[in-house]
């Protein structure tokens, strides 16, 4: 056990963070999975189970985008609904054929791909702008999407898409969670991932020191958008029929919520975030109509809060760890005083 | 003649866009900041003109003028408590918090109002004006000749007074503005009040035009309206207006030849276009970036 924890110790900074979220998740898949096997969770617990862990790929995707990358994308909900309809498509196509243990992975990387591409698509028109331009550009494609979406034939149109197998379930879930949190956990500390910050922080330094920004941006709205397809692709096959209407501009917002709430640039943080923000509002029913007012006040005091002046220097006046440094100091004098008073 | 008649409501929808563009585009070239909020703040004033005008009873000019009150109030006041600690910040944390204030202000007004929509008092009635087959309505006269009249006293405002000397110091170089005495924080938030009087104006054309009101009407025409900033060329105040009124055309052609349910999608491929192709719009000055 000791050499354990040597071990452990011996480890980058980096590699004990996100074994320690890895073990976080394992605890509680394996908590859940406990519950639900020994009956003990009941068939409301059970129907947030598949929405956990989508919101949580979500989170975790975006948050390369604005966490790391440090450009806002406010379309993030129409990557899920290219990757949803890809992989329901699919499905629906193959359901005769293939068994599901074969069929949902391949639905699941259908609608990664499918996101992935129209990632690129509105990754590369996008590359020149940066920033609030950026943001509604994304935003824009968004909508774009969802109106054409809507005016397809194939796609159900305004009345839904019907007839897909109810192929998610939580297992796979987790699944494509641990794998959503090992690329993007390896991608963030890779030299990729440090060029990627290194975008965020300066992008004319950055560019300076060799640093191809077009490649990195593209790469990283390619990855967020096969994250997002993969979870619009569990999204799909959780429902008996899904509409275009649902991925709309609100959905993206409350992702991009969860990744402020969680911290922008901490993947632990979305997964928590995430977690509670699908939980929280089953949970108190009361506040269901307050839920959207809340979502915007925590919007605004995580900004104020984190980036403020006036807000940072009372941060930092309040600090525990601080105010514990600083009452230790204190203690510190009062012995150093007695000590001499004794001696002298 | 169909035409014509298509082209005449573009017009007035466009002048509508082009008051919400010049909030936009001022408040864009002066703080440096998208107001994601912007178009929530037409609502506001669009509400605050019902419950003036049918709630409490008052006289409907004097409702709608009132409104205007409430929208210069409330977007100060966004201003003061949102943005002004977030001067120096990032970029990415202004415009998140931007989109909490528009969030913010949604979905208060679904609590208080609830989320059916509200019909718009005709605060003006004006008979239509017959030229030989070609009808056009009164409304569609009063928008435009109103948004005119709007835009030449605020062209005269921002070129003749003191005050819009200041605003285009500041929108020049902040930092040489504070140095010349200019006090940029007061210049900040008269931007902000003019522009929410200019979006609560709006919202009563808007309502006019529409007839129903929503706590989400703000949202559309306030993307549209920053769509149509981008196209004029941002911080170019020119600019917003010959594009509100370019979008507005569009978006009623689109509608009229191409498919109602895509006019939305077509406007904001106009907006990928313009940025792909020419990113600081038709009036917008190119600016060098400096390390």
């Amino acid at each position: 056990m000791k050499s354990f924890f040597n071990k452990f110790k011996g480890l980058k900074k980096s590699t004990r963070s996100n074994l320690v979220t890895f073990a976080l998740c394992l605890m509680a898949f394996g908590i859940v999975t406990t519950m639900v096997a020994t009956g003990n969770a009941t068939r409301h617990m059970k129907s947030l189970l598949v929405p956990i862990c989508i919101n949580i790929i979500l989170t975790v995707s975006l948050n390369l985008v604005i966490g790391f990358l440090g450009e806002l994308s406010l379309g993030h909900a129409g990557f899920m609904s290219v990757g949803a309809y890809a992989a329901c498509l699919f499905s629906i196509r193959f359901e005769e054929m293939l068994p599901v243990i074969i069929r949902f992975p391949l639905a699941m990387l259908v609608g990664g791909l499918a996101g992935a591409v129209f990632g690129l698509l509105v990754g590369i028109p996008v590359l020149r702008l940066k920033g609030d331009y950026l943001a509604i550009v994304t935003l824009a494609f968004g909508e774009i999407l969802r109106s054409i979406i809507i005016n397809l034939e194939f796609t159900g149109g305004a009345s839904g898409l019907k007839g897909m197998p109810q192929d998610s379930t939580f297992n796979w879930g987790a699944l494509a969670v641990a794998i959503t949190l090992f690329v993007v956990m390896n991608l963030v500390d890779s030299r990729h991932g440090r060029a990627i910050m290194a975008i965020r922080e300066n992008a004319i330094a950055a560019s300076a020191v060799g640093i191809n920004i077009n490649r990195y941006k593209l790469m990283v709205f390619a990855v967020a958008a096969f994250f997002a397809g993969v979870a619009g692709a569990l999204y799909g096959h959780n429902y008996s029929i899904m509409s275009a209407g649902t991925f709309d501009y609100n959905k993206s917002i409350e992702i991009l919520v969860m990744v402020v709430l969680g911290g922008m640039g901490n993947i632990r943080g979305s997964v928590i975030s995430a977690t509670l923000i699908t939980v929280l509002p089953e949970m108190l029913r009361g506040l269901a109509d307050y839920r959207m007012l809340i979502y915007a006040v925590v919007l605004i005091t995580m900004m104020l809060l984190g980036t403020s002046e006036k807000f940072m220097m009372l941060r930092y006046k309040l600090e525990p760890k601080r105010l514990v440094k600083k009452a230790m100091q204190v203690r510190q004098n009062r012995l150093d005083e007695e000590e001499a008073r004794k001696n002298g | 003649m169909n035409f014509l008649s298509n082209l005449i409501s573009g017009l007035s929808l466009g002048s509508i866009y082009a008051l919400i563009a010049l909030g936009y585009t001022m408040v864009y070239g002066i703080a440096k900041m998208l107001n994601f909020a912007h178009g929530d703040i037409i609502m506001v004033g669009a509400f605050a003109s019902i419950v003036f005008i049918n709630n409490l009873g008052l006289p409907m000019i004097l409702g709608v003028l009132l409104s205007i009150v409430v929208c210069v109030a409330v977007g100060v006041l966004v201003e003061k408590i949102a943005y002004k600690p977030l001067r120096s910040a990032p970029p990415l944390s202004v415009l998140i918090t931007a989109i909490g204030v528009s969030y913010f202000l949604q979905s208060l007004a679904q609590l208080i109002f609830g989320t059916n929509q509200k019909a718009f008092p005709k605060f003006i009635q004006v008979a239509p004006v017959q030229i030989g087959e070609l009808t056009i309505k009164g409304e569609s006269i009063v928008t435009l000749a109103v948004t005119v009249a709007i835009m030449i006293a605020l062209t005269l405002f921002i070129n003749k007074t003191r005050m819009g000397k200041a605003m285009r110091a500041v929108s020049e170089d902040r930092q040489a503005a504070e140095l010349m005495g200019i006090s940029v924080n007061r210049t900040i938030t008269i931007t902000f009040a003019i522009g929410s009087a200019l979006a609560s104006v709006a919202g009563s054309f808007y309502g006019l035009t529409y007839s129903f009101i929503g706590p989400y009407t703000g949202s559309m025409p306030g993307i549209k309206a920053f769509v149509a900033a981008v196209f004029g060329g941002i911080g170019s105040i020119p600019g917003a207006m010959i594009g509100g009124i370019l979008l507005g055309i569009i978006e009623n052609m689109a509608k009229a030849y191409i498919s109602t349910e895509l006019s939305d999608a077509i406007v904001f491929g106009v907006l990928i276009i313009v940025l792909l192709f020419k990113p600081t719009g038709l009036l917008g000055k190119k600016i060098n970036e400096k390390v």
